[in-house]
């Protein structure tokens, strides 16, 4: 009988053979749906196989070593609890990306330069989340950042797009190296590249806190926490539209897998500094990515600066659930940690849809700039449909899905003032704010976002031709409508599904859910806190059904399509609309001058003249100013002076490299 | 279980037909205090009834979600509106929801009138629409940290069990609970669009901001819209009292003499908060639209000074 991880990974060896073939035919027509279609059937295998697995013995853990790789060691890869989740998680995202592709891989314009690269990718997620040891670790993530970096330059003659994909290489390199570093002091001194074995060494409190610092370093560039986040609202919208759904919705959660499989089970046993460190980034990182996301007029990278806010909620419940892990509280750490978990699935749902919608109207307009789009309702009937669903379920609102994450991690906060230390206390309400801050104005970017895209009158003539996108498209955005209402009202089937992730890690899970009268979800007991999703649609459905009744029952029917009113003035341009930039302006005004040194200037003609006034905003991204600039000028510096290397004679290298020996020799001689 | 259900029944009708009662008498009260005659008591209704009976113009290039938005704005206030206790506390229903999705459900609703405010594509809509995100990310913050500051002080954001515990001898002055009340009451105005923060009776294009976004509604559809603006009032005003003033509230599964008691003690209340409301909003003038923040970020603030003096002293 064949293990199941055995089975598991004949998935991503078929990916590969996929992206070898679709590299050999990918200037054929067919060749598109070949692939994805290949890529769904895949993906839905592996999805099989992982739901099979945990309806039969959820807890098992199967492993096995390939004879692969370096020699002695092999690669090992093992599946439990966790990497179950992520595997669902990545592959359910897969399968319906590649759904989505079937249909808008047909839009595009280099197939040969996306169709190898997209297989590879998703071969490579799944890996990171199957390796057992550091080096298959290290190589699936740099095998899964190159993949992407690859479908990032997919359109390479377009000058942003190259210098996007740049600085996500040399990002995904800094990344890459900080793991390296993590993984050589867990390996400590008899390097021991196994999991299994790093997990039952403790490392000492200074290695452990730098392990913790250079896996948020490292897995925190690829999942975008400020300040390593620059390069994610640059790269993730340069792909095309279904690698960014990927990028966003998928890869960033393969990133917090890696930061979950480290600090909650390589470590060991937490300190309660590290739940401080991590609470602020998230908080921090939460606020400002949507901060971020308002300023925004181009829709992907509004979507992109709004995965860097899921991203920061996420590791503020995880910070959550470290402090109490440190302070043995095991029930407040399961319910922090679920809230983790249940909110990376559900971004994984409403952001891949989200960018499917951004690329249907990217396919359908030609427009990523919203100042350029609006009506898109009249002419993209089904999408802006789908599209408001993921709108509704990313900002929080009940009872769709991101509502239900959210909740529970609102829970998790008002555990926490049983925490004994003083930083905790005071730390855990500010984040508690930030969260609720990022919530509302979470809010208020995604009515931006739909209200500019698909409402209001049509700013550009390319609206007016726009028709709606194909079948699969529509379907793959459905699929996730579907799934984001589903999980919002039964939350309580996914928070038990959990308990196999929770249990090995925090040694504790929450109250089985699935067994409350009415489906409610019951943190801790039912006169505290309990919420039941199912129950308030319905409530709004019986409610808005009675209204809309007895108002076609007893009030008048009539209705007259006229002109809005427009002061007596007819027929306003569309152009007298409120545009992106004009709608973030009240926030602006408010959060800008600290979050981006925001100015804005007016230029007013001089008198008499006919010129237009003119209004001129300036904004800075601090981080990349603060950190980027700096350290790129440093680089620079260095490498002038160091060019004087370059030109040398054979005499002075030879010296240079015997001086170099010496000073090697002198070193290991004084070495104690 | 029938008898509950018809509580619960009676609270969804109640506050249904209390809300336009409550709207007429501030407005009643306010004109006194101006010593004007004011409308009657029930021109509300009489309001409600006209525009339900008038015909619905229009905008040419409106969608669907111009039309369906009312319907949406209404049953979310409702049911948020019907699961605050008004007069009896742990009924049929109340563990449904508590106090953070109330509040979420207001977002809903907001989230959908804001929208509706965009659909048209006027300036006002879109000037309505970005002033009500902006008093929406300040306040909806604010009154999730007031949220955080009741349930750490009750142990629970059920709000039967808050009101239950504040009803109970053992929680005597605590300075932080003085600080929610008065950001409550903060947020509570500018949720509402009252006067200072926005002012319900005009008209003025600079100023207004939730009468802007439903500028282009009419008839029936204006006719929810209003309902909905004073179910909202009166959630809000049954929030202050269930939490602050949670005395003759009927306690779970009582008799209906305690439920009688529990009426007479709410509408008692309505009626003292409904004064104050109207003689603060005589008192005071209207702020400019950027005087808001400042407004909110206090009430912001005094949320989050009480939730942290909670977390650094359980006593205070």
């Amino acid at each position: 009988m064949i293990s199941t991880v055995a089975l598991l990974l004949c998935g991503p060896a078929a990916l590969l053979g996929t992206a070898v073939l679709a590299g050999a035919f990918s200037r054929r027509a067919s060749a598109t749906r070949l692939v994805y279609g290949a890529a769904l059937a895949i993906s839905a295998a592996l999805l099989v196989i992982v739901a099979d697995h945990l309806m039969g013995n959820p807890g098992e853990v199967s492993a096995v070593t390939l004879p692969l790789g370096l020699p002695w060691t092999g690669a090992r890869f093992r599946l439990d609890g966790l990497s179950a989740f992520f595997l669902i998680v990545v592959n359910l995202g897969g399968a319906v990306t590649s759904l989505y592709g079937v249909g808008y891989g047909q839009h595009e314009s280099a197939p040969h330069r996306v169709l190898p690269f997209y297989p590879a990718f998703l071969a490579g997620m799944n890996l990171v989340v199957l390796a057992n040891d550091a080096f298959a670790f290290l190589l699936s993530w740099e095998f899964m950042s190159l993949a992407s970096w690859a479908l990032v330059m997919a359109h390479h003659r377009d000058e942003a797009n190259r210098r996007a994909a740049y600085i996500y290489l040399v990002m995904a390199s800094f990344g890459t190296l900080a793991l390296l570093l993590a993984f050589g002091l867990l390996a400590g001194p008899a390097g021991t590249y196994a999991f299994d074995a790093m997990r039952t060494v403790q490392p000492g409190p200074l290695a452990a806190g730098a392990v913790l610092a250079l896996m948020l370093l490292g897995a925190g560039s690829k999942a975008g926490l400020v300040p390593l986040h620059a390069w994610l609202p640059l790269a993730h919208p340069a792909a095309p539209s279904h690698v960014s759904a990927l990028m966003s919705g998928i890869m960033t959660k393969v990133a917090i897998y890696g930061f979950v499989r480290v600090v909650f089970d390589l470590l060991g046993a937490p300190a309660w500094w590290s739940g401080v460190a991590v609470l602020l980034i998230g908080g921090v990182t939460a606020v400002l990515g949507i901060l971020h996301a308002l300023m925004e007029k181009d829709l992907k990278r509004l979507l992109a600066y709004s995965t860097i806010e899921n991203i920061g909620v996420i590791f503020a419940s995880l910070g959550l659930a470290l402090a109490f892990k440190a302070n043995a509280m095991p029930s407040a750490a399961a319910l922090a940690f679920t809230a983790a978990l249940f909110h990376v699935l559900n971004h994984s749902f409403f952001k891949s849809l989200l960018f499917f919608g951004a690329g249907a109207v990217l396919s359908a307009t030609g427009e990523r700039d919203m100042e350029r789009l609006g009506g898109l309702i009249h002419r993209l009937p089904v999408t802006s449909f789908v599209f408001l669903v993921g709108c509704v379920s990313i900002s929080a609102l009940p009872p769709f899905n991101g509502f239900a994450s959210e909740w529970l991690a609102f829970q998790a906060i008002l555990q926490s003032p049983d925490l004994p230390q003083w930083g905790l206390k005071v730390i855990v309400p500010a984040v508690g704010g930030m969260l609720a801050l990022a919530a509302a104005l979470a809010a208020a970017c995604f009515v931006k976002a739909f209200g500019i895209t698909f409402l209001g009158r049509a700013r550009s003539a390319v609206v007016e031709q726009a028709h709606e996108v194909d079948r699969f498209s529509l379907a793959a955005m459905a699929v996730l409508a579907v799934l984001c209402l589903l999980a919002g009202l039964l939350p309580g089937f996914v928070i038990d599904g959990l308990s196999t992730v929770t249990l090995p890690l925090i040694g504790d899970r929450m109250p089985v859910q699935t067994a409350q009268p009415w489906l409610s979800i019951v943190p801790i007991a039912e006169s505290r806190s309990s919420y039941n999703g199912l129950l308030v649609f319905v409530f709004i459905t019986i409610s808005a059904s009675l209204a809309a009744f007895f108002i076609h029952r007893f009030a008048s029917h009539a209705l007259r399509r006229g002109l809005a009113w427009g002061c007596g003035f007819d027929d306003a341009a569309p152009a007298a609309q409120y545009t992106a930039v004009s709608f973030a302006q009240p926030i602006r005004r408010v959060f800008g001058g600290f979050a981006f040194r925001a100015r804005e200037t007016v230029e007013m003609p001089a008198p008499g003249t006919l010129d237009p006034a003119r209004i001129k905003v300036d904004i800075h991204d601090v981080a990349w100013e603060t950190f980027y600039q700096p350290i790129a000028g440093a680089i620079d510096f260095a490498t002038e002076r160091l060019n004087y290397l370059q030109f040398l004679t054979i005499r002075r290298y030879l010296t240079l490299v015997f001086l170099y020996l010496v000073i090697l020799l002198l070193v290991l001689a004084l070495w104690p | 279980m029938i008898f509950q259900l018809a509580v619960q029944g009676a609270q969804m009708l109640l506050v249904l037909l209390l809300a336009p009662l409550l709207i007429g008498f501030v407005r009643k009260v306010k004109a006194r205090l101006l010593r004007r005659q004011g409308p009657p008591l029930i021109q509300p209704y009489r309001d409600l009834i006209r525009l339900m009976r008038k015909e619905v113009v229009l905008a040419d290039n409106a969608s669907w979600l111009f039309r369906v938005t009312p319907y949406l704005i209404f049953a979310a206030t409702w049911v948020a509106a019907a699961l605050v206790p008004t007069f009896a506390a742990g009924l049929e229903f109340s563990w449904t929801a508590d106090l953070i999705v109330i509040v979420a459900l207001l977002g809903s609703a907001r989230f959908f009138q804001a929208l509706a405010g965009m659909d048209v594509g006027t300036s006002f809509g879109g000037i309505g629409a970005s002033r009500e995100v902006m008093i929406a990310s300040l306040a909806e913050p604010a009154m999730l940290l007031i949220v955080f500051s009741l349930a750490l002080v009750a142990g629970a954001t059920q709000l039967s069990t808050v009101a239950a515990f504040m009803g109970s001898p053992e929680v005597g002055l605590r300075v932080s609970l003085g600080m929610s009340l008065i950001a409550l009451v903060m947020v509570a105005i500018a949720e509402n669009a009252r006067i200072p923060v926005d002012n319900p009776a005009t008209h003025l294009e600079l100023t207004m901001v939730h009468e802007a976004m439903i500028l282009e509604y009419s008839g029936r559809h204006l006719a929810m819209i209003e309902l909905a603006t004073f179910l909202k009032l009166l959630l809000y005003v049954s929030l202050i009292s269930c939490v602050f003033l949670p005395w003759g509230l009927a306690s779970v599964g009582a008799g209906p003499k305690a439920l009688a008691i529990g009426a007479a003690a709410y509408l008692a209340k309505l009626a003292v908060l409904a004064i104050l409301l109207a003689v603060f909003e005589t008192a005071v003038a209207k702020m400019r639209v950027f005087r808001v923040p400042d407004f909110l970020g206090a009430a912001l603030m005094l949320a989050l000074l009480g939730t942290l003096l909670l977390f650094v002293s359980r006593s205070l």
